[in-house]
């Protein structure tokens, strides 16, 4: 048996209702089978990666208040948490409007224990990592629980920090995001290594939008280079709400990424973005469903991912219109750009239709920078190198300006400068 | 369109339904066993090694599953015990039409292949359950050095150059249909085109399922020596029967340096047929193979062609037309196996869902470490005609390395009611307008058909509009 199961000295303090939910949890895990090179959810994949055994569960952090200053991103926002080794650091949770919720999930499942059980992975985990899905609810300790209530909107974004620190250390950091009637909100979550050490994040995203809301998700991963993750999530998408995510990718040696949209009511807008600058022998293996279930509704998704050294992508996309989905508007569209002869970009982009007076459309793109346009810098005094790193960076450009804040457009794009080294 | 009130569309099968009462000589009975295999290998006089090919075959097709795990579940519905393996009347084909037993004959001319023969082929092969019945060349291309016989007669008589290519595209192993192929083989063509010949005709072949029950295993091998071209082409129907029908065809290609194949299907077969088909070509420094396919027939059709572009420069192409009607899934596709420096691939793919038809496009492209200058291109388009239509896209793409371009892309639509509003408009009719709007949509496909099967291909999709305006 693999130690990454084995309980955490000082477990959270959940309910009994949930410990039996845990339980029932594990056994599904050591029950279901892990996955094969046959399944069609893992074509491609990596499967010798997902060896967990030398995982062990982290312990408590040695310094809470370093990772705490350290746990800064924008520059203005109305709320923040800081989570490290499956506990709470620190909240800082004042000024939001009245009636938003922002707690840690187990205190959530005591004192909101209906919206809790209502919202509480609550969807099946149907792109292939069923098995991780119910190891995160059996281990899950604490995670961020957000809940906005109708027609609130808040205007600033609420950033999460979720760190682990240890060899081999294990954790699972949950966010949930309940969002009332036209309500707005806009969530950082922040995956970050305290060391350059190798972990294993085992992460769950659930988003709710109910009619009419908006919110805006931000998902960025910055693992220590080797360490395995899994980031499974699922949004659900109600009349005239609009989701935006987006899912920037800057660490981890292996990652999986299952992002799942549904759209259950009329009018209700998915736009799913990822981006990912590959390097080094780091491998990315995204799973996405556009679940078309109501008539009238959209989807847009565009995955952009460089490859430099060995790196090696998955990308297998799938726009799924049901029955009765008429009018369905899905967009489906991932571009791979090749910096190396080493690297290795798979796309499988998938439709599935069956209701009509559709528009349905997907993409996908593998090619390399053009040698003219190296060549339009050089004789403007600009290195090869340079010029690489500003196509490179212009290439990511695109997809961030899909953003509707300029200071989120701001934030990722120095990040995405940082990592690619562009000189400012 | 939300509401289903769009007419039904009915396509004209009459034209293969029918049939003749055969005596055959040779039954190898119902089911599959050893001794179905021995039994087919005696009739047919196999050399040892065929025999062997043949066992081994057989032993890998009971150990393989049935892809259900990707594929459609339909296939469990396959009964291997129910199903006649090999059905003949002399495993010798006739070079006249005078020579050719009476029902089959009568069967042909129905079809028109005489005919077509006189006009415009370099050459015919029609193949009647499991044995060519008849098979002739033009002497002029027979004196071009063309070989054009059937498989049977091909690794009799040329063995030199049967043996070298065959199985070396498609091994046994590849999928459990063609292990099953290569356990139970009998009639498809083999053809050997000379250096430099060009076939200025196309080599016909046509597949003609008679008896009930029966499962057809046709192998067909090409070979195209450097700098030559031919054209083939086959058909193929079948009567309507109660129980299902399978059809299991290996089709190999080899165009060696600079050399040209053209590959084309117009695919039929009454819609009890499971129509389950492995289609290969390999091909040489500078060389081009094109697949052009047609599917309007069959119960279930599993069938991507592909192409392993093994040398410099050379070219695969895949042009695909699916039409899926009431109770049928095409599931098409193309496989392109880029193996060296600035290959070329081009994939074409539409397809139409009528009633309650599924089309399904799988596609692979494949590109390895070090290769530069490869190019590929997709697209494939879905048209979807009623409310309870269904179409599916999936596409597996593959690249190692840079230098290197690769581009998908897929839509699906509907027609709209604009086009059938402004064509009513003016006075066309519902059912003639949706008519010309599906032509409309494969229409550039239709071109690349050779003339004589583009007329019978329109003629085919011309689809007949029945049920009030809605």
């Amino acid at each position: 048996m693999s130690a990454v199961i084995e309980e955490i000295d000082t477990p959270t303090a959940w309910p009994d209702w949930f410990r039996a939910q845990q339980n029932a949890a594990l056994a599904d895990y050591e029950a279901t089978p892990a996955p094969t090179r046959k399944d069609e959810a893992w074509r491609f994949a990596n499967i010798g990666a997902l060896d967990l055994s030398a995982f062990r569960p982290a312990a408590p952090v040695s310094s809470e208040g370093r990772l705490i200053n350290l746990s800064t991103g924008l520059a203005g926002v109305s709320a923040k948490m800081v989570f490290a080794n499956n506990a709470l650091l620190h909240q800082d949770t004042g000024r939001l409007p009245a009636g938003v919720l922002l707690k840690p999930l187990d205190v959530a499942a005591r004192e909101d224990e209906a919206l809790f059980r209502k919202y509480f992975m609550a969807q099946p985990v149907e792109l292939g990592s069923h098995k991780y899905a119910a190891l995160h609810k059996a281990r899950v300790a604490t995670g961020a629980f957000l809940y906005v209530p109708k027609n609130t909107e808040v205007t600033l974004p609420i950033e999460l920090f979720h760190w682990v620190e240890g060899e081999n250390a294990s954790v699972f950091p949950h966010t949930l995001i309940v969002c009332g009637e036209n309500s707005k909100v806009t969530v950082i979550d922040h995956f970050r290594s305290a060391d350059q050490k190798r972990a294993f994040a085992c992460g769950v995203n659930d988003l709710h939008l109910e009619r009419g809301a908006q919110l805006t998700y931000i998902g960025v991963q910055d693992w220590a280079r080797e360490s395995l993750a899994f980031h499974i999530n699922s949004t659900i998408v109600d009349c005239d709400a609009l989701a935006t995510s987006l899912n920037a990718n800057f660490g981890g040696g292996f990652v999986r990424g299952e992002s799942l949209s549904r759209l259950t009511g009329e009018g209700a807008r998915s736009v799913m973005l990822s981006l990912n600058p590959m390097d080094g022998e780091r491998q990315i293996d995204q799973r996405t469903l556009q679940d078309h279930v109501a008539p009238r509704a959209s989807s847009d998704l565009l995955y952009l991912n460089s490859l430099d050294g060995s790196a090696r992508t998955i990308f297998a996309g799938l726009i799924k219109v049901g029955e009765g989905a008429h009018r369905t508007d899905a967009y489906q569209k991932v571009r791979n750009l090749m910096l190396s002869d080493e690297a290795e970009a798979n796309s499988m982009p998938g439709l599935e239709i069956l209701a009509d007076d559709v528009r349905c459309t997907h993409g996908a793109t593998t090619g390399e920078i053009s040698d003219d346009e190296l060549f339009y810098m050089e004789a403007r005094g600009i290195p090869r190198q340079t010029g690489r790193r500003l196509i490179l960076n212009g290439f990511f450009q695109t997809l961030l300006e899909r953003l509707e804040s300029e200071d989120l457009r701001t934030y990722l794009g120095g990040m995405v400068s940082k990592k690619l080294s562009v000189p400012v | 369109m939300s509401t289903d009130t769009k007419p039904d569309i009915a396509i004209d099968r009459s034209v293969g339904d029918f049939r003749y009462d055969v005596d055959y000589e040779y039954d190898a009975g119902v089911g599959l066993s050893e001794k179905t295999i021995d039994y087919i290998a005696d009739v047919k006089g196999d050399p040892d090694w065929i025999r062997r090919f043949r066992q081994d075959a057989f032993r890998k097709f009971k150990e393989m599953p049935m892809p259900t795990h990707w594929a459609s579940p339909d296939l469990n519905n396959i009964v291997f015990e129910n199903i006649r393996y090999y059905l003949s009347k002399g495993t010798q084909p006739k070079r006249s039409w005078d020579e050719v037993p009476e029902e089959m004959k009568l069967t042909f001319e129905r079809l028109g292949i005489p005919e077509q023969e006189r006009k415009f082929l370099a050459g015919v092969e029609a193949q009647f359950d499991s044995e060519a019945a008849y098979s002739n060349i033009k002497a002029a291309v027979g004196e071009q050095g063309v070989i054009f016989v059937g498989s049977t007669e091909g690794l009799h008589k040329h063995p030199e150059i049967f043996r070298k290519w065959f199985g070396k595209v498609i091994p046994t192993g590849d999928n459990k249909f063609s292990a099953l192929n290569s356990a139970v083989f009998s009639g498809g063509s083999f053809i050997y085109v000379p250096p430099g010949v060009k076939v200025k005709h196309p080599l016909q072949a046509y597949f003609r399922i008679n008896a009930e029950s029966f499962g057809q295993f046709e192998r067909t091998l090409i070979i195209a020596d450097e700098g030559s071209e031919v054209m083939y082409m086959e058909g193929c129907t079948a009567p309507k029967f109660e129980t299902s029908t399978l059809h299991s065809a290996v089709v190999e290609l080899v165009a060696l340096k600079g050399a040209k194949i053209q590959y084309v299907t117009v695919q039929n077969w009454s819609p009890n047929v499971f129509n389950l088909v492995t289609k290969r070509g390999l091909a040489h420094e500078e060389a081009e193979i094109k697949w052009i396919d047609c599917n309007i027939g069959s119960r279930l059709t599993m069938k991507y062609p592909g192409v392993v572009m093994k040398g410099r420069k050379a070219r695969g192409e895949v042009i695909s037309i699916a039409l899926a009607s009431d109770g049928q899934h095409q599931d098409t596709g193309a496989k392109m196996i880029h193996a060296a420096d600035e290959t070329t691939s081009n994939i074409v793919s539409k397809s139409i869902s009528v009633g309650s038809g599924r089309a399904t496009y799988r596609g692979l492209v494949h590109v390895p470490k070090h290769l530069k200058g490869c190019k590929n291109n997709t697209e494939c388009d879905a048209l979807l005609i009623n409310a309870h239509s269904r179409t599916d896209t999936y596409p597996a793409i593959t690249v190692r390395g840079q230098g290197n371009a690769c581009q998908h892309e897929a839509s699906v639509s509907q027609i709209s009611e604009e086009q059938i509003f402004y064509m009513q408009q003016r006075g066309i009719p519902e059912g003639a307008a949706m008519s010309l709007a599906v032509n409309g949509f494969v229409n550039d496909l239709v071109q690349q058909f050779p003339m004589e099967y583009s007329v019978e291909l329109k003629r085919l999709i011309d689809l007949e509009m029945e049920g009030s305006v809605g």
